[in-house]
């Protein structure tokens, strides 16, 4: 491995021996949370995975199993007695908790598309309540069993900072979750809790397929970022392990880019091939 | 049957972790083969991905049945023959 070519096979060690992790938002093994999952569990973490309806949870069961977890519970992030719930089941089950990884979104698919001034009141608030409040009320809750310190790690995109066809609403929920990494660091500090997100580039995962357009995307994610490229899945899980490690405890309140570089990009790179958006 | 079609039953019958006798072209994915609505759009990303075609979100929503899938595919793939 060099590095020009992407990262192919994760590192197997001991980095994170002795720490047990709570993972929200598996959907399937093409999730960026499962990816990051199978990172710290290669470094020896133990796991507790959460899933919300049953579609997901029959996926979520046989990847948990296959890194030897058997916690698996049910949190839908939208109920507070949900959330009680399944921390209260984590604390009896462990006592103590290490990191924390969100990976949960949500807005309603009819629009992420048109324009994000026509977005109603219902669809503005259930967007910002699962994709933004979701992570300080899990955060919460996973501090309060955090007594040697600990990591907690969001997942963000570049539509936060900069606009983005049809992310819509999505950009302002994870500009409003960019904003609760800053405030988030700050409040849980002192107690030696690090808070941080990963903004990844695009990548084609079932949560990705709500979005319009997003082969566009891709391409254009492809032609135009510095390594001319998209990122991969074990790559963005690459970094999720030095986030949720002790190679990055001098690290909180950080949105890390894992995109091949497309987030300083300001223009079209000049060799890239025009693209127009290829209708079924 | 056609090669398109063998490897397209092969998928349905991985994914869905059914009989193969089941997966016949008349076969709904929900309706006879008891796929969840994540099942649909992860059999069109595997489908994307295995024949390296290209099924935007209508068409894909068109795709209920086996036959469907052959037949989407199968055209993606003549389209590509004359390019």
């Amino acid at each position: 491995m060099n590095d020009a070519t992407p990262m192919t096979s994760l590192p197997t060690g001991t980095l994170m021996q002795g720490r047990r992790g709570l993972i929200m938002g598996v959907a399937n093994d093409r999730s960026i949370a499962w990816a990051i999952a199978r990172a710290v569990a290669a470094q020896g973490a133990e796991l507790a995975f959460t899933y919300q309806g049953e579609a997901l949870e029959k996926r979520v069961r046989p990847l948990a199993a296959s890194v030897q977890s058997d916690i698996v519970l049910p949190c839908d992030v939208s109920s507070d007695e949900d959330m009680d719930r399944a921390f209260a089941v984590l604390a009896e089950k462990w006592g103590k908790l290490d990191f924390l990884v969100h990976a949960i979104g949500f807005a309603d698919k009819q629009f992420l598309r048109g324009r994000f001034i026509d977005t109603p009141r219902e669809a503005f608030l259930q967007a910002l309540d699962i994709s933004c409040y979701s992570f300080a009320a899990a955060g919460r809750r996973a501090a309060a069993m955090m007594r040697e310190g600990g990591s907690l790690l969001t997942l963000s995109y570049l539509g936060a900072e900069k606009w983005v066809p049809h992310y819509n609403v999505m950009g302002v929920a994870k500009a409003a979750l960019e904003a609760s990494v800053r405030y988030m660091a700050a409040d849980l500090g002192p107690d030696g809790v690090r808070v941080n997100a990963i903004s990844a580039g695009p990548i084609k995962t079932l949560a990705a397929s709500g979005i319009g357009d997003f082969r566009y995307i891709l391409k254009w994610n492809q032609y135009n970022a510095p390594m001319q490229r998209n990122v991969t899945l074990d790559e963005v899980g690459g970094a999720g392990l030095y986030l949720l490690s002790p190679l990055s405890t001098g690290v909180t309140g950080e949105v890390h880019h894992v995109d091949c570089g497309y987030h300083v990009i300001g223009m079209k790179h000049p060799d890239a091939p025009d693209l127009t958006i290829e209708k079924g | 049957m056609s090669e398109t079609a063998e490897k397209v039953k092969k998928i349905v019958v991985e994914h869905l972790g059914v009989e193969e006798s089941k997966v016949t072209n008349e076969a709904s994915f929900i309706d006879d083969l008891g796929a969840d609505s994540l099942d649909t759009v992860e059999l069109v990303m595997a489908f994307e991905e295995a024949f390296g075609v290209e099924i935007p979100d209508d068409a894909a929503e068109k795709i209920t049945t086996v036959n469907d899938a052959i037949k989407y595919i199968e055209a993606q793939q003549g389209e590509a023959d004359k390019a």
